[in-house]
């Protein structure tokens, strides 16, 4: 299997190995997020100055979307769009899920590869198709798509209505088309492979919760992203063949276009199905790699890993029935508001009983902190800071007044932007070793935990009074109201913290390229660690073991087990006489 | 030579942190260490700086409140808003709690379980009875929050009563116009057929229809005379044909519209009156907006009554409340004599979306009144 030298093509671009999969969603994503990253700060600027000239922007906009240096508006709203869309599919669900889902599953459950190494190959390259496209629409004439990343149509769908409606729009309803084939490719391939190849002895209920959770994760985006897709599609036909399944009496560029019988609440109903989901695909790997590396780095069991399975099953159903919060406002009928008040505040408890669970495994512990274990325990206070205003957020009656408030991006920003790239940035530190062989630098790590964590809070933090204080999202300026006067200061403290921050990812980017190539090369189990993935050899082989397969004889979180000598227990080490698996759980 | 200037920093950069990392690595190997192990110092300086930093995060909230108090949004002046106020505050009155509770909680355990010499953590895998606890905790206080939570909303969104005055909130790219009922309290009918440079709202009565109708019938006259002039059966002719019918097309509309209504739904139009700029509204009486829009998916937002709902083409939705404060009653209380209330957009709508603002006056009814009647209607209006 291993020996014989492959050629360029089939071993670093065309590969079906999971582990390379696994590496190339790492660098597509994180490229695109520091595009999406770089597109904030542009905005950022215009935020904290409004109407102020920039040299930053004229060089990077150009004098067509930034005369004199001064933001233009619509070129503001394509990057509030853009940054969107990017940080949402392609950072945090293709790259996250992509990254570490291929990595880990045939790792952590015993097999070869997954099910599908075709699939799985062409899965990549949909998404790096995707991303291409979506870049590519950042160069049209008349601008990206710009109608904010739920792209509502009548905005999205009438080139009249803006700029970017036009062919920006189209190319990005392709990229997402693109982008959703490699999800349910990826997804599919997932689901099939956790049923299917786990090796000997690796039960559902000795799966470590990473597994669980990334399993959840592809079955919520095999339900879900083809609704988006039909949502896609139909705004494709009222774009391109006038139809008017979303579109009715609207009269727009001095003209009664012929387009009646279509309801914009169709799409809203239709996108947040998948929009809900959505927030879950991305949140439920981030639960799982932080369970992960937490339960590692205490040196104890995950608490109550049952409860936590449970949890995340019931986060996983509740996500499909509480779309309906998104659309309070929408016009719906306020019947439903009741409906879904009642079921989006259910979702605390499962939250909530996570979040104990961490804390109760950290209790007792023996922590190591490692930079992983540090962002971990980051996403476990940005999952309570933002968790908890979600509960006035779910509140129909309260969500009146703060829907679409800079309120709103806080508690998203935090709860899902901030936990899963924290949860990111933990799962990169901790299986860097596994990916590449070589460990990443420590003190560089500590120093981009510390001040992406204090301007992370900084960025995110003081938007809450902002939205407080009445202030909508997606505005170009508030410069026009006397009563967002006050707001100004709080966007300076923002932007001042969000560019830092930004900076800062560049010194990441420097330790993960360098320690690619550099770095010193990784032991066989750097964290002490049960999960199989650390059985294999360093140096990336296909079939991943070189032997047989493992068998597994215990659950994954045998550590400090007082029954044995060391502090960790791998899961392919026999169970002694009378020694009871899983902690007699 | 700027551009130069900062290539030249970006690789000096990189060649000051590769030097980092090299010196990090020898300092690692001399002081025995292998870079993936975390020393007793560095324990030491984590745990402490773990419980610095969330300390420095509660009190930067704390310091983020005390310093802009003064923008937050004052308490609402309508009637629905008061529950809705005190259910904000009991909201976050109580995440707050949770917050900093858990917060203390991760700070000390970070501090009080970090790595110590050579032993072992505590093998503790669950507990049925605390897991059940912190279940139905937060399951008890959320039955709370639902219930206070629905019942504000049902409150905010109940029947309208029928003595509610009824104004239209009209929005388009980039400007709100406010239709009132005028006597009736009847708005007129509209439609998107109708709208022209002279009925930017497409509202219908007898006049309005029989101005479009001549309109089309003086545009098809003069497209007919204008065959005259072509080559019968030729391009142009050809052209001109399909106008004729498009514009007849456009007046079967019109003559639909007309025939589905009648001298009664025409009248009740004709008292209507259109504001722009501010719109005006009573203390103390409930006001039912009706919401449309003419292009893309607008939100009427006011936040000092709590009240929003979305602009959608192709349909109506409306919020009703009743102001509790007036204008001049807000300005004394908040000590602002520039003090306004204020209608937003508050759904992304197009370039000029940030600035899509109407003035609201809230009066007593005499004041109310009195601006109304000054107010031409607007079928009667000089154009």
């Amino acid at each position: 299997m291993s020996g014989h030298k492959e050629p360029f093509i089939t071993k670093y671009l065309f590969s079906y190995d999971h582990k390379m999969i696994s590496r190339q969603f790492l660098l597509t994503g994180t490229i695109m997020a520091f595009v999406g990253m770089v597109m904030s700060l542009l905005f950022r600027l215009q935020l904290s100055s409004p109407g102020e000239s920039f040299w930053i922007l004229n060089f990077l906009l150009g004098d067509k979307w930034a005369p004199d240096g001064v933001l233009d508006p619509n070129m503001y709203l394509a990057l509030v769009t853009i940054h969107g869309t990017i940080m949402v599919f392609f950072l945090l669900t293709a790259g996250l899920s992509g990254t570490f889902a291929n990595l880990l599953i045939p790792l952590q459950i015993g097999a070869r590869d997954m099910a599908s190494g075709m699939l799985n190959m062409l899965s990549y390259w949909f998404f790096f198709g995707s991303s291409v496209v979506m870049i590519i629409s950042l160069f049209v004439e008349a601008g990206p798509a710009a109608g904010g990343w739920t792209v509502y149509p009548p905005l999205s769908a009438l080139p009249e209505a803006m700029p970017g409606s036009g062919l920006g729009m189209t190319l990005w309803l392709v990229s997402m088309s693109l982008f959703i084939v490699s999800s349910l490719l990826g997804g599919l391939n997932y689901i099939v492979t956790i049923i299917n190849l786990r090796t000997k002895g690796m039960s559902m209920t000795r799966l470590p919760l990473s597994i669980w959770a990334l399993f959840l994760t592809a079955i919520l985006g095999v339900l879900s992203f083809p609704v988006l897709f039909a949502a896609a599609l139909l705004l494709i036909f009222d774009r391109t063949f006038g139809t008017s399944f979303y579109l009715s009496d609207i009269f727009i560029a001095g003209e009664a276009l012929d387009r009646t019988g279509g309801s914009p609440l169709l799409y809203h109903h239709l996108f947040w199905f998948l929009g809900h989901p959505e927030v879950y695909i991305i949140l439920l790997p981030a639960l799982g790699l932080t369970s992960e590396i937490i339960s590692c780095n205490s040196r104890k069991p995950i608490f109550g890993y049952r409860a936590m399975i449970g949890s995340l099953l019931a986060i996983g159903f509740l996500s499909f029935i509480v779309w309906g919060h998104h659309m309070y406002i929408s016009g719906m009928n306020p019947f439903l508001g009741d409906v879904f008040t009642f079921t989006t505040l259910l979702i605390a408890i499962p939250s909530a009983v996570k979040v104990f669970n961490y804390l109760s495994t950290l209790w007792q512990g023996k922590i190591n902190f490692t930079p992983a274990m540090m962002f971990a325990v980051a996403m476990v206070s940005t999952f309570i800071t933002g968790g908890v205003t979600g509960i006035i957020l779910a509140d129909a009656a309260l969500d009146i007044n703060v829907h679409d408030t800079y309120f709103v991006v806080a508690h998203f920003h935090i709860v899902m932007g901030l936990s899963a790239v924290m949860a990111m940035f933990a799962g990169v530190y901790h299986w860097f070793p596994k990916m590449w062989g070589r460990m990443l630098n420590k003190k560089l790590g500590y120093i981009h935990f510390w001040i992406t964590f204090a301007c992370a809070y900084g960025v995110f933090f003081p938007q809450h009074i902002q939205g407080l204080a009445g202030l909508p999202r997606r505005y170009y300026s508030y410069s026009e109201f006397p009563m967002f006067e006050g707001v100004a200061d709080i966007a300076m403290i923002v932007t001042v913290f969000a560019v830092i921050g930004g900076l800062i990812q560049f010194l990441f980017l420097f330790n993960l390229v360098y320690s690619m190539f550099r770095g010193p090369k990784a032991p066989q189990n750097p964290w002490r660690s049960n999960t199989l993935e650390w059985t294999t050899p360093v140096e990336h082989m296909h079939g991943n073991w070189p032997g047989e397969l493992p068998t597994v004889h215990r659950w994954a979180y045998d550590y400090s087990n007082p029954a044995h000598e060391e502090d960790f227990v791998p899961q392919i080490v026999p169970l002694k006489d009378g020694e009871v698996d899983g902690g007699g759980h | 030579m700027t551009t130069f200037l900062i290539y030249l920093v970006l690789i000096l950069g990189i060649v000051a942190l590769v030097q980092l990392i090299r010196v990090s690595e020898i300092s690692n190997f001399l002081n025995g260490e292998d870079g993936i192990m975390v020393t007793d110092k560095e324990t030491n300086n984590i745990r402490y700086m773990f419980v610095a930093f969330f300390a420095a995060f509660i009190g930067f909230y704390g310091w983020l409140v005390w310093r802009f108090w003064d923008i937050l949004l004052p308490a609402a002046a309508s009637e629905h808003g008061k529950a809705i106020d005190t259910l904000m505050n009991l909201n976050i009155a109580l995440i707050t709690i949770v917050f900093v509770a858990l917060h203390i909680v991760l700070s000390y355990f970070l501090f009080r379980y970090a790595k110590t010499k050579n032993e072992k953590a505590t093998f503790n895998t669950h507990s049925n009875k605390l897991e059940l606890i912190w279940t139905i905790t937060p399951a008890v206080f959320l039955a709370g929050i639902i219930i206070f939570g629905i019942s504000a909303w049902n409150d905010a969104m109940r029947n309208v009563p029928e003595d509610a005055i009824n104004i239209e909130l009209y929005a388009r790219q980039f400007d709100w116009t406010a239709r009132y009922a005028g006597k009736d309290n009847v708005l007129g009918k509209a439609n998107f057929r109708m709208i022209n440079g002279t009925n930017a709202l497409g509202i219908i009565n007898e006049k309005s229809i029989n101005d479009r109708l001549s309109a089309y019938n003086e545009k098809i006259a003069e497209l007919e005379e204008s065959r005259k002039s072509v080559f019968p059966g030729g391009t142009n002719d050809q052209e001109i044909l399909e106008e004729i019918t498009l514009q007849k097309k456009h007046r079967a509309y019109i003559e639909q519209l007309q025939a589905q209504n009648n001298v009664e739904s025409y009248s009740v139009a004709d008292d209507d009156i259109l504001a722009k700029v501010e719109f005006h509204i009573p203390i103390n009486k409930p006001i039912n907006f009706q919401i449309r829009s003419q292009d893309v998916i607008h939100s009427a937002y006011m936040p000092h009554f709590r009240a929003q709902m979305n602009a959608v083409p192709g349909m109506m939705t409306q919020f009703y409340f009743t102001p509790t404060m007036t204008t001049e009653q807000m300005r004394a209380k908040l000590g602002n004599p520039d003090f306004n209330y204020i209608l937003l957009c508050n759904k992304i709508c197009g370039a000029a979306h940030y600035n899509m603002q109407m003035n609201i006056v809230v009066e007593s009814e005499e004041d109310y009144n009195k601006w109304l009647s000054e107010q031409p209607k607007f079928f009667t209006a000089e154009k």
